[in-house]
């Protein structure tokens, strides 16, 4: 996807150049551009690195699976159409925790763990269930409680206060993933 | 709104009393796994860094055109009819189709406009609250060989509209635009 979108990108900017006469910006562009990109590249490896490394503690202290176990009755009501002991559940929990800290290296290999799980007991192979739905779209509706890359993109283009975007950015996904479970679950029973 | 911004204050420091206290109680050694976890923080800068160069570039060429500016007059009429600022709609399709791509068109905005300016808020807020989706779904559906993903994409979309159109009401609401 990005192959393609990428070098559109390149390709009709440089072809609008030519009508527009913005030719010499472009040839300034490409190299003030990449200049830039490394310089935010070395202001946000500080932050970014202070933050995963705050992380770190919180998954080899467990704490994500303390979290995971206290969401399981929530999950049972979520997914009503699982078997009550199917091992999904776990990799479900650990999915959406792992998520809400932005631990994307942790959230993936567990999202689909669970989908394997999930697919055990589909009749259809290639149709997905309900329960595959609704779990693909809370894990696309963001859970993610503090978005440190972009405090940190915000710090470095002058923000005088970067992380006030927390609460409402907070309240905000709390909203799209009640939306989605909505939706989700709207769909799943007219489905039946 | 005091109460928001003090909360987005508090929620660091809370964050690490919490992963603190629980990692003194479980008696790990939290200063190595701060440091191994730093370094792989920093393992993955290096990895995106490549990504970032490429698309500021992209982006910096679409600008630097004119291209971005046209394609954001061509969606004004639409915009405007539903009161979105145009100079965020480019962002906003990128951001359900590809996650770094849309990082540029972010930066852009930060450098253009500001990150404390009403479009650089409301940006910062939308980035927080949406996700990428075509992405996402080819790579979990693709592990199991699902090929009939039925009402995944609808809700997807639903989902991440209302983080789109919450968030610049809460932007308006919280900083009185």
């Amino acid at each position: 996807m990005l192959n393609y979108i990428w070098g559109g990108m390149i390709l009709i900017g440089i072809l609008v150049s030519a009508f527009t006469g913005n030719m010499e910006a472009v040839t300034n562009t490409t190299i003030q551009s990449s200049r830039d990109a490394i310089t935010l590249c070395i202001t946000i490896l500080g932050v970014i690195s202070m933050w995963s490394g705050m992380m770190n503690i919180a998954e080899k202290s467990g704490l994500i699976d303390t979290l995971s176990n206290k969401m399981l009755p929530l999950l049972k009501i979520i997914f009503n159409e699982l078997d009550e002991d199917s091992k999904a559940f776990k990799y479900i929990a650990t999915n959406i925790i792992a998520n809400m800290f932005g631990l994307g290296y942790a959230a993936t290999p567990a999202g689909i763990k669970a989908m394997v799980e999930m697919q055990k007991d589909n009749k259809h192979k290639e149709v997905a269930t309900n329960s595959m739905c609704i779990f693909m779209i809370i894990n696309m509706s963001s859970l993610q409680i503090v978005s440190m890359n972009i405090i940190a993109y915000r710090a470095q283009y002058g923000s005088i206060n970067p992380s006030e975007i927390i609460g409402p950015g907070l309240i905000t996904t709390v909203v799209s993933t009640i939306v989605g479970v909505g939706c989700a679950k709207f769909f799943a029973y007219r489905s039946r | 709104m005091e109460f928001i911004s003090l909360f987005s204050n508090m929620i660091i420091p809370v964050v690490f009393i919490v992963i603190l206290y629980n990692g003194y109680s479980k008696k790990i050694d939290l200063y190595e796994a701060f440091k191994d976890g730093a370094v792989d923080g920093m393992k993955v800068v290096f990895e995106i860094m490549p990504t970032i160069i490429g698309l500021m570039l992209a982006v910096g060429v679409l600008r630097a055109s004119g291209a971005l500016q046209i394609l954001t007059n061509m969606l004004s009429g639409l915009s405007d009819l539903i009161g979105f600022p145009n100079e965020a709609l480019p962002l906003t399709f990128m951001r359900l189709v590809s996650s770094s791509a849309s990082v540029g068109l972010l930066l852009d905005i930060f450098e253009t406009y500001g990150p404390d300016s009403y479009l650089g808020r409301f940006v910062s807020i939308m980035m927080s609250s949406t996700e990428t989706i075509m992405y996402t779904m080819s790579v979990y559906f693709m592990s199991i060989k699902v090929t009939k993903t039925r009402f995944t994409l609808a809700g997807a979309l639903l989902a991440n509209l209302s983080g789109v159109i919450f968030s610049l009401y809460i932007t308006k609401v919280v900083y009185g635009y």
